[in-house]
């Protein structure tokens, strides 16, 4: 081989190597649905709002402890569903990336989880207070986010957008219709938050079962039947459940619905028949409530891929895109100043009424 | 260097090992990064464990390296050539060592549990501090693209010494000895 023939292959194995390094890395395929472009979407969607979560902006911290009852052990060898009692680190908070919206009846609540394990391992999980996630893939939720931007004249989305959307995806347009029917509770202590996505437990024996989850509420149901007049405080969810804590605790059941053959797993969209199995595996308490500000939950992603050995995810590729998305919110929040959040614990002292 | 010099059978074999894991990990870190699809998920499940393994074996290299320094550089090299030489092999060292404490570090000042396998997870080094995070998180991106661009001088000199200069130092960490008879 010439010297000049081996100079040009040398060059062409380290530009061959460069090249897929950069494609790997997405930068030759800027189409490539990638958290990044995720989380323009949000802010694009709902403004620059630094060092807030890009979702589920506006939240209160909570803490208290899970007590498992040991049903879970039949199903799965995680070590959080052992008898016994773990603490949990939580987060109330509302669906969208708006730190400062007015708290409202038909705003989606969520509570989300961190068990700490008595061997050091962690779950977490994030739950929502709808029956069924409005989309089932990520670029679903991309697209829908692109629907529901204001529209910078009207700053409302534009309806004919939202129609072209649920148009391409029926199932979204199926969800919301479950979604819309729901009638929404009174609060957050008597909402029921369900996982949605589908995850693998994975018993001792090593038997699988497909489960989702939800957090039953004690509470007793009572609709939220007061019209969103502006008439309540904007924050009038969140002083409620501060106010209630003030006065006791707050416990849910971790209700586990087990899977049947032929139950989606990768489609949080469908809801699994009412009639699936249940097992009650233990009760959630919360005992107190901070503001985010300095709360226990502020430095944590509660992301859903933080699961403890006997606790896998499924084949709902809504799980990767959340936890991948998550951890790029984190990692901008964290470096970002961020203004005090709209809700302070504080407030419930100082005047609301109990 | 005579074509007979060559490093050690202990030294080749962590060295090439070593090549693939670390190529492997800086492909999947900056694919896992880019993508919110269900391989995600999948790449950084082996992302940490890969990472603590690449810390593990940099360690035993370091030691073998002190114990067996292997064969000296050519003589016709320059001393611009044997400064590069030097600087960017121990620049690799440092690279290979940094990344994964650095990974590890941030992963513990966001208190994310940094799980090898199962129910099997390293401590937190670090503590819990979002700001921390935010500046090592930063680190091991920047860190991992001077991992790549050193990776890619390294594999240009070791194809120039194998293609244009001939001189032996290829052959003295290739994994095969080169066939009698020819140059």
């Amino acid at each position: 081989m010439s010297k000049r023939s081996a100079f040009v292959l040398i060059g062409a194995l380290l530009a061959a190597v460069a090249l897929a390094f950069a494609y790997v890395g997405g930068w030759l395929t800027p189409q490539r649905l990638g958290p990044a472009r995720m989380i323009r979407a949000f802010e694009a969607d709902n403004g620059q709002h630094p060092g807030f979560r890009r979702n589920h902006a506006k939240g209160l911290c909570v803490t208290g402890f899970f007590d498992s009852n040991g049903a879970g052990t039949q199903y799965s060898k995680a070590v959080v569903f052992a008898t016994g009692r773990v603490p949990v680190v939580g987060r109330l908070a509302l669906a969208g990336g708006q730190p400062f919206q007015a708290d409202t009846s038909r705003a989606v609540r969520s509570l989300a989880l961190r068990f700490s394990l008595p061997d050091g391992e962690e779950w977490r999980t994030g739950m929502n207070a709808i029956p069924v996630f409005p989309v089932n893939t990520p670029q679903a939720f991309y697209e829908q986010l692109l629907a529901t931007r204001p529209d910078p004249a009207t700053g409302r989305p534009d309806p004919a957008r939202m129609a072209q959307f649920l148009a391409a995806h029926p199932e979204s347009a199926r969800a919301l219709e479950v979604i819309g029917s729901q009638v929404s509770s009174s609060g957050f202590a008597n909402s029921r938050f369900n996982s949605l996505d589908a995850f693998r437990l994975v018993a001792a024996g090593g038997s699988v079962s497909a489960v989702r989850w939800a957090m039953v509420p004690d509470e007793p149901f009572a609709a939220d039947d007061a019209a969103d007049t502006g008439a309540r405080s904007p924050n009038y969810l969140f002083d409620a459940v501060m106010a209630e804590l003030q006065h006791r605790p707050l416990q849910w059941h971790l209700m586990i619905t087990l899977a049947q053959p032929g139950d989606p797993t990768n489609d949080a969209t469908v809801a699994w028949p009412v009639e699936r199995p249940q097992v009650d595996v233990g009760t959630l308490t919360l005992e107190h409530a901070q503001g985010e500000d300095t709360g226990a939950c502020r430095d944590i992603n509660f992301d859903p891929l933080v699961l403890p050995a006997g606790i896998e995810p499924s084949d709902d590729p809504l799980l990767s895109a959340r936890s991948a998305t998550y951890a790029r919110s984190f990692t901008l929040r964290s470096r970002e100043s961020k203004p005090p959040s709209a809700v302070q614990t504080p407030s419930v002292l100082n005047g609301v009424p109990p | 260097m005579n074509s007979a010099a060559r490093f050690s059978a202990l030294t080749r074999l962590l060295h090439w090992l070593m090549a693939v894991l670390v190529l492997a990990m800086l492909f999947i870190g900056v694919g896992m990064v880019s993508t919110v699809s269900p391989r995600y998920h999948g790449l950084i499940a082996i992302h940490r464990p890969l990472g603590i393994a690449i810390l593990v074996l940099v360690i035993i290299r370091l030691i073998n390296r002190v114990r067996n320094p292997g064969p000296a550089l050519p003589a016709h090299l320059s001393r611009l050539e044997r400064l590069a030489a030097k600087a960017s092999q121990w620049l690799l060292y440092a690279l290979m060592i940094l990344l994964p404490l650095v990974g590890w570090g941030m992963l513990s000042a966001q208190r994310y549990p940094v799980v090898l396998l199962g129910a099997v997870h390293l401590p937190p080094i670090l503590p819990h501090d979002a700001a921390l995070y935010a500046l090592l998180r930063q680190t091991h991106t920047l860190l991992a693209y001077a991992l790549f661009a050193t990776f890619i001088a390294h594999f240009g000199a070791a194809l120039v010494h194998a293609l244009i200069y001939r001189d032996g130092v290829f052959a003295s960490m290739s994994p095969w000895r080169r066939r009698a008879g020819r140059p």
